[in-house]
């Protein structure tokens, strides 16, 4: 059996798995009603002011940062499997990229970027 | 070893010789479904017990004894407990976002769940890419958490969200970058292929030092992308109220509960695939007698014994130190962990290039 299908069974399984609890839920849990109790909880006291405002620019910063990372792992992947043919070309070349790399984490070290403030 | 592969290829000639045989898929896809969901949701119980019994035995506690022996029934009542409680509908959260955020966590740990190999022949998704499968996958689980804390309109469940999001994607660099450390020893992708190139020695033990440093860094940047232990900022109780979590009550709150943990049993059973030989016994090289009686012991013993050590491992860890601070937590990723984990990765490659494996 082909890999997709199971995967495909698998997604619709966590859905269903999900879905169908919530409604067992839903349909056995008891319910009352009134006023308070539709607002949101937070940490007990009335909300006071907006939630969904303009957030802090750090973590988005990281978020950013990231990214860089991440597709250079992705390039890395196919590279990795194939050390072992390649024998020292393999090193020379990771070291290049690598070297580019660090420059890239080097430049956000010195412009502060991973400081948190 | 056994060859979980024999009862599958049993079972699927019995359902073809009874239907035809697109039925016969169906209702494999069927138990198969079944099968992982009835072993996930289990798995999940016993951990949240050892979770119980670990922290009490840290605290000098006894932990839950009154329901059933030893308190055995205790988790069994919760879950209960959980279905039959009242699910609140809040008037002012995004209510697509805050329905589909649950979803969304259980299928990206779901997903990762159905790729571990638990014995030879014992695993739903084999792909020939199965751990950038992994990381792809339990990678999307910091959505559900994005969107949990954005829609419940709560200011914590907000804070706890964006640091999640932080922490997650930060650490989820030092996981590549250890797993692909241990991709440039194993020379492959798919995990039980993995699990079989480790017949001769464990590759925590082939690879040597930049294994070992791999492994740590595994475990630490594990840690994090659970939320668990010193870094469980996203649901820091004394700040947070609960974090992300907040506003869901009765089963939206389970699941949560529930693919956290099942996160953890997932982070503990890649690690002990790719570092600890998965379900490959203990093999020494040359000691063919002692190599023969470790045969005896089932692979999925073997599996569940160095998940479960691994899971003590993090639990340890959790119970022992104290909570990280934001600006800490991002120090320790980016400062520490991605250049060790690149630096590494370069000894890696130098150990396989020259030979220097054991």
């Amino acid at each position: 059996m082909s890999y997709y299908v199971l995967l495909f069974t698998m997604i619709v399984a966590s859905f269903l798995f999900v879905g169908v609890t919530m409604l067992i839920a839903n349909l056995i849990s008891p319910r009352s009603f009134n006023k308070n109790k539709s607002e949101a909880y937070e940490c007990g006291i009335p909300t006071q002011g907006k939630t969904w405002m303009q957030f802090r620019v750090g973590y988005y910063l990281f978020a950013i940062l990231f990214l860089m990372f991440d597709i250079e792992t992705v390039f890395l992947f196919p590279w990795a499997t194939i050390v072992h043919e390649m024998g020292v070309d393999a090193l020379l070349g990771i070291s290049f990229f690598l070297f580019i790399l660090v420059l890239g984490l080097a430049y956000a070290w010195r412009k502060k970027a991973l400081e948190w403030k | 070893m056994f060859d979980f592969s024999i009862i599958t290829t049993a079972i699927d000639q019995f359902l073809r010789s009874l239907m035809p045989s697109a039925m016969a898929v169906f209702l494999e896809c069927v138990l198969v479904a079944v099968c992982v969901i009835v072993a996930y949701v289990l798995l999940a119980i016993v951990m949240i017990f050892m979770e119980r019994k670990v922290c009490a035995a840290f605290q000098c506690r006894l932990g839950p004894m009154r329901v059933g022996f030893w308190g055995l029934l205790q988790v069994f009542a919760d879950v209960f407990k959980m279905i039959i409680k009242e699910i609140i509908h809040f008037k002012r959260t995004d209510n697509l976002l805050y329905n589909l955020a649950p979803y969304l966590v259980v299928l990206s740990s779901l997903l990762t769940f159905s790729c571990l190999p638990f014995a030879r022949g014992l695993e739903v998704l084999d792909f020939n890419m199965g751990i950038f499968f992994v990381m792809a996958t339990s990678s999307f689980g910091v959505l559900g958490i994005m969107l949990a804390g954005w829609s419940s309109n709560n200011k914590y469940s907000m804070i706890g969200a964006m640091r999640s999001g932080a922490q997650m994607v930060s650490y989820e660099l030092s996981i590549g970058l250890s797993m692909l450390t241990l991709v440039a020893l194993s020379g492959t992708m798919q995990l039980s292929e993995i699990v079989e190139r480790q017949a001769d020695t464990w590759f925590i033990f082939k690879g040597h030092l930049p294994a070992l440093t791999a492994f740590i860094i595994y475990l630490i940047a594990g840690n994090a992308e659970t939320n668990r232990g010193p870094f469980d900022l996203p649901e820091a109780e004394s700040e947070l109220t609960a974090g992300y979590h907040t506003e869901y009550s009765g089963m939206g709150f389970g699941f949560f509960y529930v693919a956290e943990f099942m996160n953890l049993f997932i982070v503990s059973g890649i690690a002990s695939t790719l570092f600890l030989g998965g379900w490959m016994p203990l093999h020494i090289p040359g000691l063919d007698g002692f190599n023969a009686v470790m045969d005896f012991i089932p692979g999925i013993v073997w599996f569940m014994g160095k998940t479960f050590f691994v899971i003590w491992l993090l639990m340890w860890v959790k119970w022992t130190f104290p909570r990280l601070r934001i600006d800490q937590v991002i120090t320790l990723e980016w400062k520490y962990l991605v250049p060790i984990g690149l630096i590494n990765l370069l000894i890696m490659t130098l150990c396989v290039v020259m030979g220097w494996t054991l």
